[in-house]
């Protein structure tokens, strides 16, 4: 058991390109840790970087308290989950198991009953004799989380493990990492582009943007409180609505694509300041004209079943400006046309600073 | 599993197979069959009269000692070549693939020996290593090794396995660079993670996964050093010296076309295409089995 801690890491590949850079983070004993971003946003290589695949730049990578940069991957206790499983195709699913062992010199019979262990807890004892070839997708993903948790390493490191999964997979398998994790109390690190992975998942989140580090938190911290605009509309689906406005300086803004909004409970920005707010679609619900915050003319209307989406632009907007997503319950019924006034949940409107996109 | 095709017209299929047919004829059946049967005519010194004996050429060149020496040289020189042009084609190979900077040149210039013909592969081999002449015997003479491949057969077989090998490295490296890249980066890494170091890393899986490769060059190498290196022989030895190396296709040529003894030479070339047949339905057999194809 082992915590990881990364500080001030950077990656940079020649051609002076920088991929990362200078991340820190603190991954506490047993907690699962998820990067998460747009892919080019550096997290493959931060992953990659912790195993031990990638040389770090400068910066320090520690598993325990010993700093690994120098340590060869297979001497850092670590074991990896690979996007597309690497399993080694001419070997039994036994010895795709096994292989990692028998490098490490365990005795026959230990590597034994870790394998056939390891096989139970995944279900996959009947498939022991098979090739990877004749298992289908999920199977393989599991023979390859079988060959991670058979070595009891400190660090388990998933690298997109279920984006080559169908839908459904990708969910139930979603659930097994997680309790699997939980029940083993290995400390991990996951990368994922998918954000439902990234909150289901995560202990710590980190979402991660050109080679930065834009928010670490907690996967509730990261979507109540964003640190950026950038975090506002990666994490949230659908995506929060981002607007331009002005401060007015008295509990209020006026949205640069026409139309106006109060803001209550909380501290408005001087007067004049270019600021973008954002307020996620489920955070505002349908009151009274004379409490509303905004008002919306609705010109699009998604039935979810669940949920209904109303899409459309703030009241006295210009056309193409001020356009706004608002969840509502399936129950609501709504027209294209109608006007609804809106509150904004106390609390969950989000403001950033225009020129540095950062929270206000 | 495509839809068969079927022709409403009966005579079409028959017309389009027709070209590939009659090259098989020409230039294989026609040959082959007159191959065998002339390794069953025994004609006289004058060549004005023709005999059909049966399989008497064939009890004659088996019974031979010429015959079994040239086959214990043939297998000594092929097995040699193929396993010394496969050796060092997988180690340069291996080198290319971790190669980064100028990557591409230096491929590029490993592969150029292919493009040379055997009788100039031999021809460059045979200058660099004459014994009067040679800058390459010149420099083993000067270590005190006394090198001269025409009296010493095994000094001859030597240089003419390092000629054939050389020749047949470009095309082997070619084929195991190819089957390296094909080999997916992650299993690599996951190896790494699993222990193992860079050695057991080959042995254990780069290597299982080159078999199909291996394999195919195995069949093609033992054809090269069996039938294509005669230009190679005929040039830097002759078969000398004594026989030393003479080779199955080397004797086929010197008995058939030197001393004219046609029976004998088409009974042997009877022989050596049987041998062959049954070399490549052996590694068939029993090689292909234990490869893995992906």
């Amino acid at each position: 058991m082992a915590e990881v801690t990364l500080k001030d890491v950077r990656k940079v590949y020649p051609g002076n390109v920088e991929a990362v850079k200078g991340i820190s983070i603190d991954i506490p004993d047993g907690k699962l840790c998820v990067l998460v971003g747009p892919s080019g946003c550096g997290k493959s290589t931060l992953i990659r970087m912790i195993a031990g695949l990638e040389s770090i730049t400068s910066g320090t990578v520690s598993i325990g308290s010993k700093v690994v940069n120098q340590v060869e991957p297979a001497d850092r206790d670590i074991a990896m989950v690979f996007q597309s499983y690497a399993l080694y195709p001419h070997m039994s699913v036994y010895d795709n198991m096994a292989y990692g062992l028998k490098n490490r010199g365990t005795p026959k019979a230990e590597i034994d009953s870790r394998v056939k262990e390891a096989a139970r807890i995944l279900a996959i004892e009947s498939f022991l004799d098979r090739k990877p070839r004749q298992l289908s997708g999920g199977q393989r993903q599991r023979v390859a989380m079988g060959r991670a948790i058979v070595r009891k390493p400190q660090v388990f490191l998933f690298d997109e493990p279920l984006s080559n999964l169908d839908a459904k997979l990708r969910g139930q398998m979603r659930i097994e990492i997680k309790k699997l994790q939980q029940t083993l109390g290995v400390t991990s690190v996951y990368v994922t582009h998918d954000q439902v992975e990234a909150m289901t998942l995560a202990d710590v989140l980190v979402v991660m943007n050109e080679g930065r580090a834009e928010q670490i938190d907690t996967p509730i911290g990261v979507y109540e409180r964003p640190a950026s605009v950038f975090v506002a509309g990666f994490i949230g689906s659908p995506a929060m609505n981002l607007m331009k406005a002005k401060s007015t300086g008295q509990a209020g803004l006026d949205l640069a694509g026409g139309g106006s909004v109060k803001l209550r409970e909380m501290s408005t920005p001087e007067a004049g300041r270019d600021i973008l707010l954002g307020v996620r679609p489920e955070h505002m619900s349908v009151v009274t004209e004379d409490d509303a915050d905004l008002l919306l003319d609705v010109s699009v209307i998604e039935t979810l079943g669940a949920d209904t989406l109303a899409h459309g632009h703030v009241a006295g907007g210009k056309p193409g400006g001020g356009e706004l997503v608002v969840r509502l319950p399936g129950s609501t019924r709504v027209n294209v046309g109608d006007r609804l006034a809106l509150a904004i949940q106390p609390g969950m409107a989000h403001l950033f600073d225009a020129s540095s996109g950062r929270r206000i | 599993m495509s839809p068969r095709v079927t022709f409403p017209n009966k005579i079409l299929p028959y017309l389009l197979l027709a070209p590939q047919l009659a090259i098989t004829l020409v230039f294989f059946y026609w040959p082959a069959s007159q191959a065998l049967y002339q390794s069953m005519l025994r004609e006289d010194p004058f060549g004005l009269k023709t005999k059909f004996v049966w399989f008497q050429n064939f009890a004659k060149v088996l019974n031979d000692p010429n015959y079994l020496n040239s086959l214990k040289v043939t297998v000594v020189f092929s097995a040699s070549t193929a396993i010394i042009a496969m050796g060092m084609a997988l180690i340069l190979a291996v080198m290319a693939d971790r190669v980064v900077r100028g990557r591409g040149i230096y491929r590029t210039l490993l592969i150029w020996p292919y493009a040379v013909a055997p009788a100039i592969a031999g021809m460059l081999w045979l200058f660099m290593f004459n014994p009067t002449m040679g800058s390459f015997a010149y420099m083993l003479r000067a270590t005190g090794y006394n090198w001269d491949p025409l009296l010493n057969g095994n000094q001859a077989m030597v240089l003419l396995v390092s000629a054939a090998a050389w020749k047949q490295i470009s095309y082997n490296f070619l084929f195991f660079v190819a089957g390296l890249q094909a080999i997916p980066k992650s299993l690599i890494e996951a190896a790494a993670i699993d222990g193992a170091g860079p050695n057991k890393r080959f042995w254990t899986i780069v290597f299982p996964l080159l078999a199909p490769t291996t394999f195919f060059l195995l069949v093609i190498n033992t054809v090269y050093a069996f039938f294509d290196t005669f230009g190679i022989v005929h040039a830097v030895t002759g078969g000398g010296p004594g026989k030393a190396t003479e080779t199955l296709v080397y004797k086929v040529y010197s008995d058939g076309f030197v001393n004219l003894i046609l029976g004998d030479s088409a009974a042997q070339s009877v022989i050596l295409m049987v041998i062959v047949i049954a070399l490549t339905a052996v590694q068939f057999r029993y090689v292909e089995r234990r490869v893995h194809y992906g």
